[in-house]
């Protein structure tokens, strides 16, 4: 039982790195090897603005009511969204803007993402180092709830406000006039400029969207276990197999299929061992484009 | 002076060994358009199988079945070509980029199965003792490592040879026909998915077949040797040398593989030793930025494709040249 725990957990956070892959696949148009890069980036990020603070302010790190980490870690939350999103928008200003000028093909783009996620991932490295890093060295108590499962409150606010943000991006996606206007990009971009909506500002908005979801999940992974270098790598896999399983374009469909995946992961974890764990999704990629290639809620794509 | 030939020597086989895996790639890519991220994996594939093939017995894993070496390279490259099969049977008929995800997939298997199937890939050790072609010569360094040059110069040249004959026959023509319009040959009765999936069986055979060679001249393998960073390193060297272009692959492999082999004396050299970890990495931001600037600025590479056109169309008209697309 505690092992689902761990996989909803787990599969949370898969789950809003994925609703970023499925946006820029749907809207762009391709396959964002960097995407993982931004998970890291955010934590690392969010690392350094709370370190910043605490010394700075000692008494931000005094921890907030049942959970393991001070007020420095929403503020740098909030900073990191900011700085992560300034960093896609600057990658995407820097490298993919002048590709799609250039009219270049949808796999030159896959395989500029790629250098690019190269770079950005020694970047990280070469500035922090390969040590796994910590928001808070405290260790926290989980508490039993039902069933034999138990919890830390730290793990309780990530699968609630998980929860919180799928709803507002789904809100944002169907409710609102930016929404419509980047369905309407991710369904025809020819048609969508014609009928007035500023490509441009749409493109802006799902990196900005991505990067903010990216680095919100990086920070949670961070908080949990640790942050490394390699943990948006070790996530590109998983967040490709959730957001193909889900439907390419489906907000709903990346969340229910990151906690899939997690909830995998997890089960083959105490059934055949947690050194096959990375194996997981590419079992799952495999057999979603050989059963349901437009994975669980997509629309057949051309 | 002698130290300064056998190290050119050893400096060229290496670098040549890459231009082999990057031949492959250039009949993935260059020639067919398929996206292959998971280069190290396939390359993996061969030296391990080569290695199993050839080492002597040992109690610690399965095999060592002592073969010549020959059967080796054959069998890693028949091993990569087949495991190239089956992912591409599984993707090449969904969206171009399905199949970058899943080769990237299909690598990041491969690296758990060299780790965890220790009774077959020996673990995170790897497999040591792999015979060495001309290991009778190892007393004389010079000897030996010309005689090795010599035989990695070979198996380029004839891989070179083999793929040019190949891309220039009707073969190659319909291959290069369903990349650059898909549909046009489709009506004239290609079926796209067996080219594509025959193409991409053939690169993957011949990126075995440079793993498997490269196995046997080093010596010994291990996981560590075939993690993404191998992938961008062969992806730069056909970028730079010129996707497309047999001559360019070749060309990339020495090229990069020398600037990759001076960056990282200039590192040690530089830092030390408790920055060197540190400062390597800077290398590989280096070649990321680098094959970015590359699609940037120069998408042909150094020798661009030749654009082969029938000897009865005679010079084209520059009003019916196409823009490079």
């Amino acid at each position: 039982m505690q092992g689902l725990m761990d996989g909803l957990i787990n599969g949370t956070i898969i789950g809003l790195g994925a609703i970023g892959v499925t946006l820029t696949y749907s809207i762009l148009r391709f396959a964002n090897f960097a995407h993982g890069e931004l998970v890291s980036w955010g934590a690392y990020l969010a690392l350094s603005i709370s370190a910043a603070l605490g010394a700075l302010l000692p008494g931000l790190g005094t921890p907030i009511g049942p959970f393991s980490f001070g007020w420095s870690v929403p503020i740098a939350i909030a900073g990191s969204i900011i700085l992560t999103s300034t960093l896609a928008l600057g990658v995407d200003w820097l490298l993919f803007a002048r590709l799609r000028a250039k009219g270049s093909a949808v796999i030159i783009l896959v395989m500029a993402s790629f250098g690019a996620a190269l770079a950005m991932r020694n970047l990280l490295e070469f500035i922090y180092t390969s040590q796994p890093a910590y928001f808070t060295t405290a260790l926290q108590i989980s508490k039993p709830l039902f069933a034999g499962m138990r919890a830390t409150p730290d793990q309780l606010l990530v699968i609630g406000l998980s929860g919180v943000l799928v709803l507002v991006v789904h809100l944002l996606l169907t409710r609102s006039s930016a929404g419509r206007s980047m369905r309407a990009v991710s369904e025809n971009v020819q048609l969508a400029s014609l009928s007035g909506i500023d490509v441009r500002s749409v493109i802006r908005m799902v990196w900005i969207l991505g990067a903010a979801l990216a680095a919100i999940g990086g920070i949670m992974s961070g908080l949990l276990v640790q942050i490394r270098p390699t943990m948006g790598l070790d996530l590109l896999l998983p967040l490709f197999a959730a957001a193909i399983l889900g439907g390419i374009g489906s907000v709903p469909g990346a969340m229910l299929a990151g906690i899939i995946v997690g909830l995998a992961e997890a089960l083959t974890v105490q059934m055949i061992g947690a050194e096959w764990r990375a194996a997981v999704s590419f079992v799952i990629l495999i057999g979603v484009l050989l059963m349901r290639p437009q994975g669980l809620f997509g629309k057949a794509m051309a | 002076m002698i130290d300064l030939l056998s190290y050119g020597a050893f400096f060229l086989t290496m670098a040549l060994s890459y231009s082999v895996i990057c031949l492959g790639l250039n009949v993935q890519w260059g020639q067919t358009g398929l996206f292959n991220v998971g280069v190290a994996g396939f390359v993996a594939v061969g030296a391990y199988i080569s290695a199993v093939l050839t080492t002597p017995e040992t109690a610690e894993r399965l095999g060592g079945f002592h073969m010549p070496i020959a059967l080796g390279w054959l069998g890693g490259g028949l091993g990569a070509a087949f495991l190239s099969a089956l992912v591409g049977a599984v993707t090449l008929r969904l969206r171009a980029d399905y199949l970058a995800i899943a080769t990237f997939g299909a690598a990041v298997v491969i690296q758990l199965v060299l780790l965890n199937l220790e009774t077959i890939t020996g673990g995170p050790f790897g497999i040591g003792f792999i015979p060495r072609p001309f290991g009778d010569l190892a007393t004389n360094a010079n000897a030996f490592g010309l005689a090795n040059l010599v035989l990695m110069a070979v198996l380029v040249l004839v891989t070179y040879l083999v793929l040019e004959h190949l891309v220039r026959s009707p073969w190659g023509r319909v291959l290069r026909a369903i990349r650059e319009d898909e549909d046009a040959a489709r009506a004239l009765g290609k079926s796209p998915e067996r080219f594509r999936l025959q193409a991409f069986a053939l690169g993957g055979f011949v990126m075995g077949l440079g793993g498997a060679a490269q196995a046997h001249f080093i010596g010994f393998i291990a996981p560590d040797n075939y993690l993404p960073t191998l992938t961008f390193q062969v992806w730069t060297m056909l970028i730079i040398g010129g996707a497309g272009n047999m001559r360019g692959a070749i060309l990339g492999g020495v090229l990069v593989w020398g600037i990759w082999a001076m960056s990282g004396n200039l590192v040690s050299q530089l830092f030390p030793a408790e920055h060197q970890a540190r400062a390597s990495s800077l290398q590989i931001v280096m070649i990321g930025v680098a094959l970015c600037a590359v699609l940037l600025m120069r998408p042909r590479g150094i020798l661009g494709e030749v654009k082969t056109l029938s000897r009865h169309l005679g010079p084209r008209k520059p009003e019916d040249t196409v823009r490079e697309g």
